[in-house]
């Protein structure tokens, strides 16, 4: 009775993966793994969860005589206040292009960064700002404005007062 | 074994051991001796580590000043002469808003030689920016990006990126007006693809400007958070990324077989007179090539003799130091009669007027002026892609190691030059004469005002000449060498606009002395 010689086994054979490369392999696998998530895991680190900025929101006083269509801005603040018939309203003056200050003028505002052009009402006039300057929440509370620099709110928006 | 001194001489044998002290560190440090001999000036270089990123023979044709005119190595001094000047700085810099300024005024007005070393680290950062651009300029009219020198230059690109961004944060630092307002400017860009995501309306929920404005300062506005992120990027983070890609660098210059030269390269040489011609070996080397053959690709002299090469000592080291050397007294002289400026406090509700970048970023300003996506980002992206892309694309060997080789060759960078000069005058003029789109048509949608602009027809008009010039050479290598040299043109049209013509309110003006007071 003769037997059958075994034949060798080759690496290159393409035998089922011997449970010793497979744990070997799956080790390998999961440090990589592991590694990749501490990794991305990490990278949340730059992303600032509470931002360390002066709060939004200010009240202020608007001078006695504000003529219509003239803008008050407070010092130290990115806003420019309206008063006329109708209310009182914000217009922010953080351009909305590339987020240099504009300073209000007889038509409007006027960026000194890239010369974009908006009307009293926000709404872009000349170019390159994208969007028209934003409306700021306006609340008037015993004679004093308060003004929220974190809402938005339609164009338009006057609050009596 | 008898030992060298008798016992009782124990303590003579010490003395004479101390007084050798010297000699002998100087001989265990430097092993083989002076490098007067082929043998000993090898051994000077491969047993060194800082040398031994050369090679210990050196091509002729490297030595060369047209092959690469030193401005790799130009780069390499000025990023060192940054380097120390930076650390020197950093005695008495505080990474704190105000506190920053006051240390930068003390630095300017109170520190000794303070004034100087700021001079000439802000100094040697603009000769760093200027030889890297040239630098990459010559790898590309010498097409020195072809095989096997791909990835090399895709590191370049690297570098460049790196380096734009050190000078960027750096120009921070001082927190005055002028720093303030361009890092706004200049945070509010990597914002920009809200100027998209707004007009799709959804940034809502995909909003990867905001993102990365965020990360970028560390807060919704410029204050103490990114200064102190711009410092750590400024002097370390870059600084880095900055010597790991330049080790790389070095490294692939030697595995690609050292500075591209031209096949008829020995021919052109041996047609010289030149004292050091002489054949080394006067027949093909017997050594084996153990470790050449694990290194994939051709290496630089398997079965040849290295016929024309010097020994690198002294002759490619003295040429280093000579460059190196005329880069530090460059930036010295510049560094005297130029001052930093240093403008007065940041002031967050006032911009400055106009608020400049420095002056290899306003080419990219005057196209933000017109969309600060495209102009900021977008054309950006398409012109690094483009310029990774050009080895992958031209796979040609016409030319190769000659300057402006390949079909066309001189006449039609002149040519490119010309168009690449031209085409932003005339759109900029038009731009500036009649105004654009936004101004014609208030209502119009901001998607078409970011895609049709002055910067992106720019960008479409040197894309088409580049097409005919494949077309017209039947060569890929045309068609680069049309772009590339256009857009160098339209950077450098660009640049003196906006250092020049522009002023207050980034209006156009014929000269700063026209500019309003104010």
């Amino acid at each position: 009775m003769t037997t059958k010689p075994k034949a060798a086994v080759s690496r290159l054979d393409p035998e089922p993966v011997p449970r010793r490369d497979w744990l070997g392999l799956g080790s390998l696998w999961a440090m990589g793994g592991a590694l990749l998530f501490a990794t991305l895991g990490m990278l949340k680190l730059p992303k600032a969860a509470v931002l360390a900025s002066p709060s939004k929101k200010f009240r202020v006083a608007l001078p006695e005589t504000l003529p219509v269509g003239e803008a008050f801005v407070p010092a130290g603040r990115s806003v420019a206040i309206f008063k006329d018939a109708e209310g009182v309203f914000a217009v922010s003056t953080i351009c909305t292009h590339l987020g240099c200050v504009v300073k209000p003028n007889a038509e409007g505002f006027e960026c000194p960064c890239h010369g974009s052009r908006f009307h009293a009402n926000g709404e872009v006039a000349k170019g390159p700002a994208p969007r028209p300057l934003p409306w700021l929440k306006v609340s008037v509370n015993g004679g004093l404005v308060q003004v929220d620099e974190g809402t938005v709110v339609p164009q338009g928006t006057k609050v009596a007062g | 074994m008898t030992p060298a001194y008798p016992q009782k001489d124990a303590l003579r044998a010490f003395v004479e051991h101390l007084k050798s002290v010297p000699q002998r560190i100087r001989e265990t440090a430097f092993r083989t001796g002076p490098p007067t001999t082929d043998r000993t000036r090898s051994t000077f270089v491969f047993g060194n580590v800082f040398l031994h990123l050369h090679a210990v023979r050196t091509h002729r044709w490297s030595l060369r000043w047209s092959t690469t005119a030193g401005l790799g190595i130009m780069s390499v001094s000025a990023f060192l002469i940054t380097l120390v000047t930076g650390v020197l700085l950093m005695f008495y810099y505080k990474p704190y808003p105000e506190a920053a300024y006051q240390s930068i005024k003390d630095i300017h007005f109170v520190v000794p030689t303070g004034r100087l070393i700021r001079n000439i680290h802000r100094w040697a950062a603009n000769v760093m920016v200027v030889a890297v651009l040239l630098h990459m300029a010559r790898a590309f009219y010498t097409a020195a990006y072809r095989r096997p020198r791909e990835y090399n230059w895709l590191i370049g690109i690297g570098l460049l990126v790196v380096t734009l961004g050190l000078s960027f944060t750096g120009y921070l630092l001082p927190w005055d007006q002028l720093a303030y307002w361009a890092i706004t400017i200049g945070a509010n860009i990597a914002q920009s693809p809200r100027e998209v995501t707004d007009a799709l309306g959804i940034t809502d929920y995909f909003d990867p400007g905001g993102l990365q404005r965020l990360i970028l300062l560390g807060s919704d506005q410029v204050g103490a958070e990114a200064l102190i992120r711009f410092y750590l990027l400024h002097v370390m983070l870059l600084p880095l990324a900055l010597a790991a890609l330049m080790g790389v660098h070095f490294w692939r210059i030697r595995k690609d077989g050292g500075m591209v030269r031209p096949a008829e390269a020995d021919a052109i040489l041996a047609r010289q007179r030149h004292e050091e011609t002489y054949p080394v070996f006067t027949e093909a080397p017997a050594k084996t090539y153990q470790l050449a053959a694990i290194v994939r690709g051709r290496t630089s002299n398997v079965g040849r003799g290295p016929e024309n090469t010097v020994p690198s000592m002294p002759h490619l080291f003295y040429a280093e130091l000579g460059v190196l050397m005329v880069t530090a007294l460059a930036c010295l002289a510049l560094a005297l009669v130029s001052d930093a400026p240093l403008k007065e406090l940041a002031n967050p509700s006032v911009p400055e007027n106009p608020a400049k970048a420095p002056w290899y970023f306003l080419g990219l300003q005057e196209m933000v002026s017109f969309s600060a996506f495209m102009g900021g980002m977008g054309i950006p992206m398409i012109v690094l892609i483009g310029l990774g892309l050009i080895p992958y694309l031209d796979r040609e060997t016409e030319g190769t190691g000659q300057w402006f080789g390949g079909p066309g060759g001189w006449p039609l960078v002149r040519l490119s030059a010309v168009i690449g000069l031209c085409v932003p005058v005339v759109l900029e003029s038009f731009a500036i004469r009649f105004g654009w789109l936004r101004e014609w048509f208030p209502k119009i949608p901001q998607l078409i005002v970011t895609a049709v602009n002055p910067g992106t027809l720019l960008t479409l008009a040197y894309v088409l000449f580049s097409i005919w010039c494949i077309k017209r050479y039947q060569s890929v290598r045309a068609g680069a060498l049309g772009l590339f040299t256009c857009f160098l043109c339209g950077f450098i049209v660009l640049t003196i606009i906006g250092t020049h013509f522009r002023g207050p309110n980034w209006m156009f003006y014929w000269s700063p002395s026209d500019w309003p007071k104010h």
